[in-house]
């Protein structure tokens, strides 16, 4: 159900992905924006703080760990490194992921939870960035669109998502990898019907879903003519 | 979203004691980061009770199931303990929301989550539920809400989770530091528009959910739910049905029939159960229990349709869970 009366802004919409990056001048408008978005989020190298961890019960009192309102310093486990930042407890991981870390492949589209453009796997588990607090992805593996080529070599589902044009705008497309890539980590070789039950938390205003059906299929050697 | 402090807790004697001063409860954090994002609740301090692994799992005891609250959805309904003797619970927590949702959301929060009506859900609204003295839907848009027992306010119940546990005659213990342990039947769970707008539920702010526990169901018992909605995925009900069978050979000695989203708090149609028990489960009778669950509904001016959806909605569950007929395709979810 949408609501009558919102108003509400284009949040997560600053990301400059979308537009065209010019290498021109050898500065692209994505790595300009991105690093001076990092210089002032103040993302700083916090060596030797005690950060919110698993492995950092000296901060708990009888079981309880008091943080914030302010910034604390906080471990996350993402693409198979560390990374402390200092963060407010309301960060959400998608924020953390896109304003601390740099990292904004993963895109922020209704910041609600109604549309997965922010999956993420949470231990290999696909969920929503823009609804978990990053405070709760410490002691877990985060991974990222960033984080499943391997060696340079994109994933076989982005090669095959290029190969059947699965997209149109893009913006949902990270989201659409994660929530594919997931399926076939747990399923190797799934149905449509799995495919469609996979992503049905991604929307694609584009309407690009049999395009996607057929890239996911591709890569688990099922033909399907989209 | 505020500003706010959070105490980590590891253990529900640790959570119990941070439940002073205004702090609110957070498990999975969807519904609640979901209304202080849109501004209508603005807690300075939360209580993160996500990380008490006690309150997580499903296990089976003599008397029937009890399930950790922080239990997540996806985990309920891949359960193949709850798939083969639960099915009405399999269903409800599989067609909630997304698959992505279900992942983090926990059966407690999905419970209870607040009402989904878009003036209580919009921080321009200052409604009754909210300790005001108005209701908007009422002469505004009203196509998502109520046609029964609405005399105060029409927002339907949200938890599909409780239209299967209702049906399931399960319970919830609440526990609290000062009071110790009690139990509460889900229907007892929440409170009435009527005799308290702005509560929702019983549990008080120092309260916490530490168990459902469900009965273990007579033998020869069969269930489902379905649910519909504008949408295939992601959506809340527009009419739902939970259905519970106790079959006796081809006859049905008891039915409980429950509905979400036709009333604010989750009801058992009560009609629709008397006509069915003590007979055959067949098109004319699964038909006819459908037509009375809506019997005496009162639609508000853009939800007639609910009329002819609910009936259809509890037919085809009943049918469904008697094993006459599969899934619905036309269900959401």
């Amino acid at each position: 159900m949408s609501d009558p009366s919102e108003s509400r802004p284009a949040e997560g919409k600053n990301d400059s992905a979308t537009a065209a990056d010019s290498g021109r001048t050898g500065i692209s408008r994505r790595g300009f924006l991105k690093g001076a978005g990092l210089t002032a989020a103040g993302t700083a190298l916090l060596d030797g703080v005690q950060a919110f961890s698993s492995e950092a019960p000296g901060a708990s009192t009888h079981g309880v760990t008091e943080l914030g309102p302010g910034p604390v310093p906080v471990r996350l486990h993402v693409n198979g490194a560390e990374h402390t930042v200092q963060i407010e407890p309301r960060t959400t991981l998608a924020e953390a992921l896109r304003m601390h870390l740099g990292m904004t492949g993963t895109k922020v589209v209704c910041d609600r939870g109604v549309c997965s453009g922010c999956t993420f796997w949470l231990d290999k588990m696909p969920v929503n960035s823009c609804m978990t607090l990053a405070i709760d992805a410490v002691g877990h593996n985060v991974t990222t669109i960033e984080g499943i080529s391997s060696e340079g070599e994109i994933h076989p589902l982005q090669a095959a998502f290029v190969k059947h044009d699965a997209m149109q705008c893009g913006f949902c497309t990270p989201g659409m990898v994660m929530s594919c890539a997931a399926l076939l980590e747990r399923n190797p070789h799934p149905s449509e019907h799995d495919v469609r039950h996979a992503i049905s938390g991604n929307l694609c205003r584009c309407g690009t879903y049999p395009k996607i059906f057929a890239a996911t299929l591709d890569v688990a050697g099922v033909t399907r003519n989209a | 979203m505020n500003r706010f402090a959070i105490a980590d807790c590891t253990s529900v004697d640790a959570a119990l004691s941070q439940l002073k001063d205004g702090a609110v409860v957070k498990a999975g954090g969807v519904d609640l980061l979901d209304r202080m994002k849109d501004g209508i609740e603005q807690p300075e301090k939360l209580v993160n009770i996500r990380n008490i692994s006690g309150l997580r799992g499903i296990h089976e005891t003599d008397q029937g199931l009890t399930i950790g609250p922080l239990t997540t959805l996806a985990e309920i309904s891949d359960h193949p303990l709850i798939r083969s003797h639960y099915q009405i619970l399999s269903d409800a927590c599989g067609h909630a929301a997304t698959p992505h949702i279900r992942n983090m959301a926990t059966v407690g929060g999905n419970l209870l989550q607040r009402v989904q009506c878009w003036y209580y859900r919009s921080s321009d609204f200052q409604c009754i539920r909210k300790g005001k003295d108005l209701c908007f839907a009422f002469e505004g848009l009203n196509q998502y809400h109520a046609i029964m027992e609405y005399a105060t306010c029409p927002s339907v119940a949200p938890s599909s989770a409780a239209v299967a546990l209702l049906g399931l005659n399960a319970s919830v213990e609440l526990s609290a530091a000062k009071r110790g342990k009690r139990t509460v039947g889900i229907r007892e769970l929440y409170v009435v528009p009527d005799a308290n707008p702005t509560k929702f539920t019983v549990i008080e702010p120092d309260d916490l959910l530490t168990a459902i526990v469900i009965p273990k169901p007579a033998a020869g018992t069969r269930s489902a739910y379905q649910k519909y909605g504008e949408k295939e995925s992601f959506d809340w009900a527009i009419a739902d049905a939970g259905v519970v069978l106790e079959m006796d050979g081809g006859i049905c000695r008891r039915a409980v029939i429950t509905m979400g989203a036709a009333s604010p708090v989750v009801r058992r149609a009560t009609q629709a159960e008397a006509a069915l028990a003590g007979k055959p489960i067949t098109e004319e009778t699964a038909r006819a229990a459908g037509q009375v669950a809506v019997q005496g509904a009162q639609p508000l001016s853009m939800n007639s349709y609910k009329l002819d959806l609910f009936p259809v909605a509890v037919y085809r569950t009943i049918l469904y869970a008697a094993g006459q007929r599969d899934r619905d395709p036309g269900a959401a979810g």
